[in-house]
C-alpha cells in the first residue's frame, strides 16, 4: 500500500481543453436563449395583463420595463429572442438536410451571432426612432 | 423502421414506441418554430409600435382585431414551444425521479398559467370589458 502507483495520465474530456468550436458555442447559446425567454414570458404576461388591468397597472409596468434595470432586462430578451429565433431557422435547415459541411456549419453559427447582434441594434436604434430618442 | 419480432404489426405501424408518443413532440416542437418566426417578428414590430404610447392608446391597438388575433397566435404557439423546450432541458439534466416529476408538473402549469392569463389579458382588452 505504501508504494501507490502515481495516478495515469488520462486524457481529460475535450469539453473542457480545447477551444469551444463555434457550432458548439451557439448550440449551447441555443438552449440557454431558450432557457431565458421561457421565464421572460413572465414579463410579457405581466405586461398584457397590466394593459388589460388599466392605466395604473400599466404606468407601473412601463416604469419598470423604462428603467436602467428594465430596459437592461429588454436589451437581454431582444437579443435572446433575435438569437434564438435565428438558430431556430438554422436547426431547421439541418432538419430538412442541407448545411452539414464544416465550412456551412461555421457559416451558419457566425451569421447566427452577427445576425442577432445586428437585429437587436436594429430594433433598438428604430424603438428609439419611435420614442424620438433616448431619454 | 425495424422493430423486433415482439412487437405487432399494430404497434409497429402506430409507431409510437416505447413512449407511447411516438414524434410527436419532436414534430410538434418543429411545427410551433415554423409558426415563430413570423408570429415573434409580428411581436417585436407590435411592441416596438407602441412603445412610449400611453395606457388608452396602447390597450386600443392591442385590442384591436389584427393585432389581438396575432398576439393570440403568438401566445398560444410560443407557450407549446417552450413547454416542450424546457421538459427536454429538465429531462437532460434532471436524473432524481422525484425531483424530474415535480420539475415536469411545475413546467406544463407554468406554461398553461402564461399561456392562459396572457390570452385573458388580450381577450378582455379586445372586447373591453
Amino acid at each position: 500500500m505504501a508504494d501507490t502507483k502515481a495516478p495515469v495520465e488520462r486524457p481529460i474530456s475535450p469539453f473542457w481543453i480545447y477551444r469551444w468550436p463555434l457550432p458548439m458555442a451557439m448550440s449551447i447559446a441555443h438552449r440557454i436563449t431558450g432557457g431565458a425567454l421561457y421565464f421572460g414570458t413572465l414579463l410579457v404576461a405581466w405586461w398584457l395583463l397590466a394593459a388589460a388591468a388599466g392605466p395604473n397597472a400599466y404606468a407601473t409596468v412601463a416604469a419598470f420595463l423604462g428603467s436602467f434595470f428594465g430596459r437592461l432586462i429588454l436589451f437581454g430578451y431582444t437579443w435572446a429572442l433575435m438569437h434564438h429565433m435565428l438558430g431556430g431557422i438554422r436547426h431547421l435547415i439541418w432538419d430538412l438536410g442541407y448545411g452539414f459541411t464544416a465550412k456551412e456549419r461555421e457559416w451558419l453559427s457566425l451569421a447566427s451571432v452577427i445576425g442577432s447582434v445586428s437585429l437587436t441594434l436594429i430594433l433598438w436604434g428604430l424603438g428609439y426612432l419611435v420614442m424620438g430618442g433616448p431619454h | 423502421m425495424r422493430t423486433g419480432k415482439m412487437s405487432t404489426p399494430l404497434a409497429r405501424v402506430r409507431g409510437l414506441g416505447a413512449a407511447r408518443s411516438g414524434s410527436g413532440h419532436f414534430w410538434r416542437q418543429r411545427l410551433t418554430a415554423v409558426a415563430n418566426v413570423p408570429l415573434t417578428i409580428a411581436f417585436v414590430l407590435i411592441v416596438v409600435s407602441l412603445l412610449g404610447r400611453n395606457h388608452a392608446a396602447a390597450a386600443q391597438i392591442l385590442g384591436s382585431p389584427l393585432v389581438a388575433i396575432i398576439m393570440l397566435l403568438f401566445i398560444l404557439s410560443i407557450t407549446i414551444h417552450m413547454r416542450i423546450g424546457m421538459q427536454v432541458i429538465i429531462e437532460d439534466y434532471v436524473h432524481d425521479d422525484m425531483l424530474k416529476l415535480a420539475s415536469l408538473i411545475a413546467n406544463t402549469f407554468f406554461a398553461v398559467v402564461i399561456g392562459v392569463a396572457s390570452a385573458f389579458a388580450i381577450l378582455k382588452l379586445s372586447f373591453g370589458v
